[in-house]
């Protein structure tokens, strides 16, 4: 796909009036530098004004995650150019010139935008400062190793220029080939713990704008009232208790008859009008299940045989003790803070969309072929997004779609603004797939594991969607068996088998996602393991790790350190209990060593929790920290105590008050130690959370001597404080 | 008769209806969009504001409720307590996805109003109504700390 719109627009947008020196990749990409005039085919990274200030274009959207900061770090300590100095824009939706290397499309995830934009960005950041060091040199008429940039300022001698002053020429000359990246060793900003993040001061004041904030000419207000039951679709509705509310505009079957879309002259209005609205509904291929029949086919599918087997077989290996057990795994909502939303409002060819958008790749070809125009006459305009933890990379793009089709109901002719409520978010679908697994593993009497059969039955996020063909192998979906069988455990004869579990509720990759469930599965059983084997829990692990390999030397590696820092090994004194849990996902690695302790009536509180992360380089130590903190909450909260559970196939929860996040007296003490190193950065927004269930629960074990293998925690025997 | 309220020192006479929840008449009506919404259930705290100094959920307030009175929102907050919640915010960079953070500084601002130096307990107890997602809970707390010891400076 091709798109070529408004980019002059966009580059004088960048630089606001005067001239600017863009530099960033042509065809090839090969780095090139152009004036803002003349910049039309070049996929521009760093845009520097001649009032010295330098805007980044960050192709990655910001969901909190800290990608804006990421990739402004990466161009400014190789420009050498004052933090303040650097500006942050979204970059606009442009598969060819702005694609994640990681997914060959403009998206975000996977915890990949630092990952994939390593090079990239310094290579831009490295252009732009030898350019403007060959632009100082003809200036001044003298050899280009006469002149450095410190702090943004050109100098030579006593000669100086401020990088503003040099763009005129900088724009007329070529850019280099292979431009000098610094050496780890000349950091200034990468591994700074002090660099503010760059959208604190506007998410601190208000003023931070987010797509539910969009406000256009003309514009309308939609809300759907949706099948009541997966795969319900719509038969009739009656609007007419509807007519008395003031600013109610109309309701109209959607055209896919999902639901009645409601307009309304503001949000008000439509959440007042859809709740005076009766609908019908054929779920003659809905989903009637509840929770009950749900679990009793997922266990059932792990007593038959599996229908893929992912590894070789293992089971002969099991021998000596055995340790056995089932684990069950609920559906999860993401619930970012700031429910979906979306506008699409009319442009002279076309149409603008206002969104805070993570998968560009697929909403733009989407949202193209729903609302029939060319991909060029869609511009998407990215804004912050109030969280996403998945939900917003959708490989159908549902919520565009609605919006989309609410735009055609319109006419066309106004701009609409969908807006979902907290009720339609948890009930909507797109969830945590619901996961069973089942375990046999036997110890041997060396004090090792002999063997592991895994069997897991899970609905599947990639098939039936457009990156089936990408993600799905063998008819395995990786995503169900992630951080099973490719654990960097050395552990011989595992088999892992798995069946799909089916359903028309959709599902998503929800944070880490296979990591989700199996960092708990695996990292709960290491610990049942241990105990059969009568090992200490951090002993024991190490015992299946050989350091001569530099992957499960990592792996080893965070688990020492966490032991060390969170003083394992010491006493645990009475009513308190300490678990560990060590998981590889994203190419990163987290240890953490949780406490907790009980209190008179057996509840349990969340002490503190030490974390151990080897990511790489960290370009941001302090966003690192944060992701983990973030990650660890995310995770903690899930486990605790959320779940969307079904009656008859109709979602049970609410609102916040039935699916309860994490709160501040939840939240506990987290020290997070990150491994010095000078490898390539992997993720860091996913990687913290696998562990976080796991070590909770081998610290409730550990207080308490109860497993728990079914989640969340507090509807299986867990109290907490 | 229209409704008048005062919002950030100005009246303002409101078109909405009077059962409308002055969270959408902030946002919808006077494009004040710093103020969030959540959940519509006063059960996450992204929607506070507040009204005659203190805070309140304005999801589920009706706006014929504040009739007459002075509500503030985060655009408008300039006490002392609300530059040193905002200062120890961005020196501790608290935010990541930032949509909750409007309703949790607007807490704070209230809970430094009437407690200058608060435990962790009263801060859990205060702040329990806020959710975020991102976690960011243990920075908001260090946060609070940071501006107590400022505003005591």
């Amino acid at each position: 796909m091709t798109i070529r719109m408004d980019r002059r627009a966009f580059l004088k947008a960048s630089g606001a009036l005067g001239t600017t020196l863009v530099v960033g990749f042509g065809t090839g990409g090969k780095l090139a530098i152009a004036d803002n005039h003349h910049a039309a085919d070049l996929n521009a990274f760093v845009s520097i004004a001649d009032d010295d200030s330098v805007t980044v274009i960050v192709k990655h959207f910001e969901m909190g995650q800290g990608t804006a900061t990421g990739l402004s770090t990466l161009v400014a300590e190789e420009m050498d150019v004052p933090w303040d100095s650097v500006k942050v824009r979204f970059a606009p939706s442009n598969n060819d010139l702005y694609k994640n290397l990681a997914f060959g499309g403009q998206g975000t995830g996977g915890s990949t935008a630092i990952a994939n934009s390593w090079e990239q960005y310094r290579i831009a950041g490295a252009g732009a400062r030898e350019v403007l060091i060959k632009a100082a040199a003809q200036l001044w008429d003298i050899d280009a190793k006469e002149v450095v940039i410190e702090d943004g300022m050109v100098k030579s001698g006593n000669k100086t220029v401020g990088i503003g002053g040099l763009v005129s020429i900088a724009a007329g000359l070529q850019a280099p080939e292979k431009p000098t990246l610094k050496d780890p060793s000349q950091y200034k900003l990468i591994g700074n713990n002090k660099l503010p993040r760059k959208d604190s001061a506007a998410k601190t004041t208000g003023k931070a704008t987010f797509a539910m904030d969009v406000k256009v000419p003309n514009m309308v207000y939609a809300m759907v009232l949706r099948a009541p039951k997966f795969g319900g679709i719509l038969k009739s509705f009656d609007a007419a208790g509807a007519a008395e509310v003031k600013g109610f505009i109309e309701a109209k079957a959607m055209p896919n008859n999902a639901g009645v879309a409601v307009f309304a002259d503001s949000t008000w209005a439509a959440i007042k009008a859809r709740r005076l609205i009766t609908a019908q509904w054929d779920d003659s291929a809905a989903d009637g299940r509840g929770s009950d029949a749900r679990n009793a086919e997922m266990m059932a599918m792990l007593d038959a045989d599996p229908v893929y087997d992912a590894t070789g077989n293992g089971e002969a290996g099991i021998t000596g003790k055995s340790v056995e057990a089932d684990f069950m795994f609920p559906l999860l909502a993401h619930a970012p803070m700031e429910p979906l939303n979306c506008v699409i409002e009319p442009t002279e060819n076309g149409v603008r969309v206002h969104d805070g958008t993570q998968f560009h790749m697929i909403t733009h070809p989407t949202l193209a072929a729903v609302l029939q125009l060319a991909p060029e006459n869609i511009e998407i305009v990215t804004y912050y997004a109030g969280g996403s933890f998945g939900r917003r990379a959708n490989p159908t793009s549902d919520y565009h779609v609605e919006a989309a089709l609410a735009y055609l109901l319109m006419g066309g002719q106004k701009a609409v603004k969908l807006v979902w409520t907290r009720e339609d978010d948890l009930a909507g679908g797109y969830y945590r797939p619901q996961v069973a697994h089942r375990a046999q593993i036997g110890v041997g009497d060396d004090g090792k594991i002999s063997g592991w059969k895994h069997r897991t039955a899970a609905q599947s996020i990639a098939k039936g969607t457009a990156l089936e063909g990408m993600l799905v192998h063998n008819g395995i979906d990786h995503f169900s068996i992630e951080g099973i069988a490719d654990t960097p455990y050395g552990i011989d004869n595992m088999s892992v088998g798995l069946t799909d579990f089916e359903s028309p509720m959709p599902v998503l990759w929800w944070r880490s996602v296979g990591h989700s469930h199996s960092g708990y599965v695996m990292e709960v059983l290491m610990d049942m393991a241990a105990e059969a084997a009568a090992a200490d829990p951090v002993a024991f692990r190490l015992a299946h790790l050989d350091e001569s390999d530099a992957n499960q030397a990592r792996f080893a590696g965070v688990l020492k350190l966490a032991a060390e820092q969170s003083g394992w090994g010491t006493a645990i004194p009475k009513g308190r209990g300490r678990g560990v849990a060590v998981h590889k996902s994203f190419n990163s690695y987290v240890a953490l060593v949780t406490d907790v302790s009980v209190n008179a009536d057996g509840a349990i509180s969340i002490d503190k929790i030490t974390c151990a992360v080897d990511c790489g380089i960290a370009v941001n130590p302090d966003v690192v920290h944060a992701q983990m903190e973030g990650g660890i909450g995310y995770g903690l909260g899930a486990v605790m105590r959320n779940q969307i559970t079904l009656t008859d196939g109709v979602v049970d929860q609410m609102n916040f008050p039935q699916y309860q996040p994490l709160r501040i007296s939840d939240m506990p003490d987290i020290s997070v130690h990150i491994v010095p190193s000078e490898l390539a950065p992997t993720g860091v927004g996913e990687p913290g959370l696998p562990p976080a269930g796991p070590s909770l629960a081998n610290a409730i074990f550990s207080a308490t001597g109860q497993r728990v293998t079914s989640l969340p925690l507090d509807a299986n025997g867990v109290k907490f404080a | 008769m229209a409704i008048s309220v005062n919002i950030n020192g100005e009246t303002r006479d409101i078109e909405s209806e009077g059962d409308t929840p002055l969270l959408w008449v902030i946002r919808d009506e006077l494009n004040l969009t710093g103020t969030k919404f959540g959940c519509g259930v006063a059960s996450c705290g992204s929607c506070t504001v507040h009204v005659n100094g203190k805070p309140q959920r304005s999801c589920v307030t009706p706006v014929m409720a504040v009739e007459g009175q002075e509500v503030t929102t985060i655009e408008a907050v300039e006490s002392a307590e609300a530059k040193a919640v905002q200062e120890a915010w961005q020196e501790l960079d608290v935010v990541q996805c930032g949509y909750c953070q409007s309703g949790q500084i607007m807490s704070a601002i209230g809970l430094l109003q009437e407690n200058s130096k608060p435990t962790d307990t009263d801060i859990n107890s205060y702040m329990q109504g806020n959710a975020c997602r991102c976690a960011t809970y243990q920075r908001i707390k260090a946060a609070i700390h940071l501006a107590a010891t400022k505003l005591e400076a």
